[in-house]
Formats: structure tokens, C-alpha cells, sequence
């Protein structure tokens, strides 16, 4: 008989991705909807320790496999060893993080165990003892919800980074530990050949509270610049529009759209985007949108909480400076 | 070297969503069906490895008839050979269903790589190219920006949040495709390679063909399944900040910190 909440961690570098604590906090929730408990899944290489963490966002138990191999994320080493340990926990309901290795592990796990996957779900509830999820489809235009057939246990969802409210963590919880008891084999198949940081660790986008974003109102990469600087000053990611990318202005990966990243920061500054209908796609759910645009008709503006018709070269310096003053006030 | 490109027909992105009658599936009168903007970076992908190597490009997909224009499509730029996975019994598959379906058809096919978009544009899954290598025990190589094939290797680059990973594996296996149009800049199909793309051979598969049943895939097999689509809120145009530029500059600060406080 299917029991309880897993949630399955990420871990890089020596620590958990934030992502993680999001999903176990809302693992907590959904257990004690069911009124089952909430166990948890950590994978990695020098983990130990740390799993007893978890207990502070609401975890009673983390199984752990501590293991060299576990170093980087592959799909060949990590996937059958969660499958086992997963087999025999024979939970109800299994969570794992949406984010760039997630999706991949996710998918391949679901497979392995037969099955139904929910992808990158924004909100999840409980309703008759069964999981519902509710995930954007089109890049945002419309959302699904989600229901498993009857008995198909495991429900399996993986969850957007950055949409699920974190539990404030109780130190003063640790969750119980136990090694998992498995055995982990390299897998061949694949090879990490090199793993190169992006210069300063930028923030990814998906995981950015705010973006401000470049269009071809930019006029050339030169001009980014000041993108950068606002960025800075607001801790904020920097990202484009396809017309900016194309132009080789921007690296692909800023790119926000239905065929670049899908982004929910709480601001969002548009400068120089007219907003068309693929770019809007990707950043309509957005908390507040601002748009900076020359043209008072541009389709922006229809979505913007905070409309500014002016030129943004005039624009932009005026507003850094406000920001530096705000900045240094506060 | 033989690859099979996994294509999926979606509505073109220009299409402005709604849903349709059962509340359970969008509109489809009035669209118009494109390849899903990764599929077409996997298929630009596979002509360049023609191009450089002499790899023979198949095209595979599951759908309905008016999938064939799109097959036809990529025939057009340049694939050998297209086949069609079209069974009334396979709809409502989950992406599971569709994983098993797709590997089914691929159990027939000579490759050395599977090249898929990693996730199609209109259901957003992320699912189905990587549940296909996981069903025929491939690896997976994910978010290809870019793709070496030597000495019966595959190598890609992908990216990760603040990383870009550089991925090796062995043939056979399967390469899901991310990126942007810069990138991958799918080629136009040519007038000459239209009139060619009429007489390739497009072949046509039910499930009975397949070795499958309706009760593998399809809406019987599904383990998870859409019961309602909602569009998101309508976002209301909000205000226009009135003023000179350093006026606005402040009032927006001023909003973003004290109404929004978003900064
Ligand atoms: C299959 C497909 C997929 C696509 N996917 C995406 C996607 O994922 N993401 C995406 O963004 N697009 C995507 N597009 C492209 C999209 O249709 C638009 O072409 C693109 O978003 C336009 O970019 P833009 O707003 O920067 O440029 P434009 O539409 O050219 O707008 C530039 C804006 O800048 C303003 N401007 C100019 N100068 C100034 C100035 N000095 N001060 C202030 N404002 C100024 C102008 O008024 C204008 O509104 C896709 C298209 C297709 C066909
Ligand atoms: N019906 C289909 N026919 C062929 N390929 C498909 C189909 N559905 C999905 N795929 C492939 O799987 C990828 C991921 O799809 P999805 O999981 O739906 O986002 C797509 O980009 C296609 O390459």
C-alpha cells in the first residue's frame, strides 16, 4: 500500500538548491492534507551532514546516498538508485524540482517507475485523498489541471523553482537520517566532460526576483550596459528578447519567450520590447511588469502595472540614478 | 549514420490560446499547425550532420493526417524519409503513452542517434524525448546548444543554471535540443526541395503495426490526464507615469518600493 510524501533534493557543490527546501516545504503541506508523512530523497556527494537540515522545512526522514559518483548530475547513475530506493519506499506522492537537471531526472525516473509525471507544476492541492496539479501550458497562455487514474500510485510532479512559498526555516527541527542502503553504479553511457561557470555566477533567469530585460529598442549589445548596472543595483538577472538574441547582442540563454526561458521574477522591466505575443508568453505571469517603450501603442504596455513612455536612452540613466538613491538611503 | 528526428506538429506561436468546448482541450478551429520551434532546431541539427557526414535524416511522428504537411515540411528541407504514427487509439496517451509509442515505432528503425526538441511548445511536458532513451535504455543528452559526432561519440553543450555542461556519450543515443533560433536557424525549404519532398517515401503505422494496444496508450493507458484548462487572469493594462523623464524615474522608483515593493 502506497504511503507518504517524497520529495527528492537537489544538491550542487556542497549545498542544497534552494529549490529544494521550496518543494519540501510544500511536501509539508500536501502530507498533512493526506495525513501521511513526509519523507525525503538526497542524492549527492558529501550530503550527510546536511540532510538533517531538511527537518527545518518539515521533513520527518531523509533517506541518503552519499556517494562519489553522485558528484555531478547524471541521468545513468542517479536515476536507478532513486528508482530502487524509491521502489521499496512505495511512496503516494513523489515531488522533485522542476529545474535544469530535474526535468531530465524527473522524466527518466517516471519512466522507470511507470509512472504519470506532472512537469514543472506552479500549484498543487489535494482533493480526495489524490494529488491535483496545476501547470502552464503554451508557455503561460493557458494552465491544466492535472489528475492521476485511479490507483496509479506514484502521482509524480516536479515543481517550478521560484512559485512555491518556502517555509521560514525551524532550526530548531532536524529530520531523522538513514542511509539508503543502495548501491550506486557509475554509469558509462555518459561523461561530464567540463563544467564552465558563467563569468561572476550570474543568477539564472528562472531562479532571478527580478529581471530587466533588453529588446531591440537596445539598439546594440554596447548599450546592455546600463541593463547590467540597473541589474547590479537591484540584484537582478539580465535578459532579451529573441529579436536581441538573434542579433547576437545577447547570449541564447537570456533569452525569455515561448521558445527561450518562461520566467515568474516579482519585477520584471521590459526596455525596448514591443511585447509580442511569444515574448509575452514568457513573462506575463510576472508579479509587476514595467515597461519602458518609446511608442505609447506598443502591446507592452497592455500587460505593464507600470507603463513608461519615453526614450530609454534618457529613461534609463534617470532611473539608475534613483535607484542609487534609493539605494543609498535605505 | 542514421538519425531519427522526433517531430510533433503544435499550433504556431502566434496563436492566441483558447479553450475549447469540454473545457478539457484548447480550441483547435482556426489554427495554424507549424513544427514545434525545437523540433525544427533538431531537424536543422540532423541536415547539418547530412551535410558534413552524409547522415541519412528519418523524420518520426505520432499525430493525426494533418501531421503529414509538417513531415513534408522537413522532407523539405532536406530529411530522406518520414513516418507517421496515426492511430485514433493513441489519443488522449499520456506522455508516457507517447514515450511508449514513439519507442515502439523506433524498435523497427536503424539509428545511431535520436534527435528530439526537448520540450514541445504547446503541453510545455519536457517529458517525452527523455522518457523514449529511458524506455530503450539510451543516454540522454539534454539542451544540446551545440553537437560533435566523432569516433562513435556524441558530445553536446548544455546549460544549467550559471553553467554550461560539456556532455559526452556513447552511440546510440538520444540528444534533446534547446537554444534559441540564433543558433540552430532552421533552413528554409527551397522551391526544388519541395518538388522533391513529393516523392520521398512517408510511410503510415497504426499501434496493430507496432505490437501496441489501445490499452497501452492512449486515454485507457494514461496514468495522469488533463480534467480542466483555465486561462490566466487577463492582466490589466495598469498606468502610464505622467511627468518629465526624471519625474517619472522617481515616481517609479517610488512605486516599485512603496506600493509594489518589489525593490
Ligand atoms: C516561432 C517563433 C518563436 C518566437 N519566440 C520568441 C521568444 O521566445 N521570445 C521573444 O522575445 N520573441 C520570440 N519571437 C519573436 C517575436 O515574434 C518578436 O519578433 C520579438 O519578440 C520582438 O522583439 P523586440 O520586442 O525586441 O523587437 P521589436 O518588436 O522590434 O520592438 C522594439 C521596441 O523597441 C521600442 N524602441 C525602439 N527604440 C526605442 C528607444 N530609443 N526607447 C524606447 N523604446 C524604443 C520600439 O518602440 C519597439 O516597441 C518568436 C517568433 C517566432 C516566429
Ligand atoms: N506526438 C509526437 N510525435 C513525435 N514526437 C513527439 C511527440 N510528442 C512529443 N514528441 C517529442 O518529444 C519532445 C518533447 O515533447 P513534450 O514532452 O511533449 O514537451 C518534442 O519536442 C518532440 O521531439
Amino acid at each position: 500500500m502506497a504511503q507518504g510524501v517524497c520529495v527528492i533534493t537537489e544538491f550542487r557543490e556542497g549545498a542544497f538548491r534552494r529549490v529544494s527546501f521550496e518543494i519540501a516545504s510544500e511536501g509539508r503541506r500536501l502530507a498533512d492534507e493526506l495525513g501521511e508523512p513526509l519523507l525525503a530523497l538526497a542524492l549527492g556527494e558529501s550530503i550527510d551532514a546536511l540532510a538533517a537540515d531538511l527537518g527545518n522545512y518539515g521533513v520527518e526522514k531523509v533517506y541518503v546516498v552519499d556517494d562519489p559518483n553522485l558528484k555531478n548530475y547524471r541521468a545513468e547513475t542517479y536515476v536507478p538508485v532513486a528508482a530502487e530506493v524509491l521502489n521499496n519506499l512505495d511512496p503516494k506522492v513523489i515531488l522533485t524540482p522542476a529545474s535544469v537537471d530535474g526535468k531530465d531526472f524527473s522524466a527518466r525516473l517516471a519512466a522507470r517507475l511507470g509512472a504519470g509525471l506532472a512537469t514543472d507544476c506552479t500549484e498543487l492541492k489535494v482533493e480526495g485523498g489524490s494529488l491535483k496539479a496545476k501547470r502552464p501550458m503554451y508557455a503561460g497562455k493557458a494552465f491544466a489541471w492535472y489528475e492521476w487514474a485511479d490507483g496509479a500510485w506514484p502521482q509524480m510532479a516536479s515543481c517550478r523553482p521560484n512559485v512555491m512559498d518556502c517555509l521560514a526555516p525551524d532550526t530548531s527541527k532536524k529530520a531523522e537520517v538513514e542511509g539508503a542502503g543502495v548501491e550506486v553504479v557509475a554509469g558509462t553511457q555518459t561523461q561530464v566532460v567540463n563544467i564552465e561557470k558563467d563569468a561572476g555566477g550570474k543568477l539564472d533567469l528562472t531562479e532571478a526576483e527580478v529581471i530587466v530585460s533588453g529588446g531591440r529598442g537596445m539598439k546594440g549589445p554596447e548599450n546592455f550596459a546600463m541593463l547590467e548596472e540597473l541589474a547590479k543595483l537591484l540584484g537582478a538577472a539580465v535578459g532579451a528578447s529573441r529579436s536581441a538574441v538573434d542579433s547576437g547582442w545577447r547570449p541564447h540563454s537570456d533569452q525569455v519567450g515561448q521558445t527561450g526561458k518562461v520566467v515568474t521574477p516579482n519585477l520584471y522591466i521590459a526596455c525596448g520590447i514591443s511585447g509580442a505575443i511569444q515574448h509575452l508568453a514568457g513573462m506575463s505571469s510576472s508579479k509587476y511588469i514595467v515597461a519602458v517603450n518609446k511608442d505609447p501603442e506598443a502591446p507592452i504596455f497592455s500587460k505593464a502595472d507600470y507603463g513608461v513612455v519615453e526614450d530609454l536612452f534618457q529613461f534609463m540613466p534617470a532611473l539608475i540614478e534613483e535607484v542609487k538613491t534609493l539605494k543609498s538611503t535605505c | 549514420m542514421n538519425i531519427v528526428v522526433l517531430l510533433k506538429q503544435v499550433p504556431d506561436t502566434e496563436t492566441k490560446i483558447r479553450i475549447g468546448a469540454g473545457g478539457k482541450s484548447i480550441d483547435t478551429s482556426d489554427i495554424k499547425w507549424i513544427i514545434s520551434p525545437y523540433d525544427e532546431y533538431a531537424v536543422e541539427a540532423a541536415l547539418r550532420l547530412q551535410d558534413s557526414a552524409g547522415a541519412k535524416v528519418t523524420i518520426l511522428s505520432m499525430g493525426p493526417e494533418r501531421v503529414v504537411e509538417s513531415i513534408r515540411t522537413a522532407l523539405a528541407m532536406g530529411a530522406d524519409h518520414g513516418v507517421l504514427v496515426d492511430d485514433p487509439a493513441s489519443e488522449g496517451s499520456d506522455g508516457l503513452g507517447k514515450a511508449k509509442v514513439l519507442a515502439a515505432a523506433l524498435g523497427s528503425m536503424d539509428f545511431d542517434l535520436i534527435f528530439c526538441g526537448h520540450r514541445a511548445v504547446d503541453d510545455d511536458e519536457n517529458q517525452v524525448g527523455i522518457m523514449v532513451a529511458e524506455l530503450m535504455s539510451l543516454p540522454h543528452l539534454g539542451l544540446a546548444v551545440s553537437i560533435e559526432v566523432a569516433d562513435g561519440k556524441v558530445t553536446i553543450q548544455r546549460p544549467i543554471e550559471g553553467a554550461k555542461v560539456t556532455l559526452e556519450g556513447t552511440l546510440p543515443a538520444l540528444v534533446t535540443f534547446g537554444g534559441a533560433h540564433a543558433i540552430w536557424n532552421p533552413r528554409y525549404a527551397s522551391l526544388p526541395g519541395i518538388m522533391k519532398a513529393k516523392k520521398k517515401p512517408l510511410e503510415t503505422k497504426t499501434l496493430a503495426d507496432l505490437g501496441l494496444s489501445a490499452a497501452d496508450v492512449g486515454a485507457q493507458g494514461a496514468k495522469v490526464k488533463v480534467t480542466s484548462m483555465e486561462l490566466p487572469a487577463e492582466r490589466q493594462a495598469g498606468r502610464k507615469l505622467e511627468g518629465d523623464t526624471g519625474e517619472k524615474a522617481k515616481e517609479l522608483v517610488r512605486l516599485l518600493h512603496e506600493e509594489a515593493k518589489v525593490i
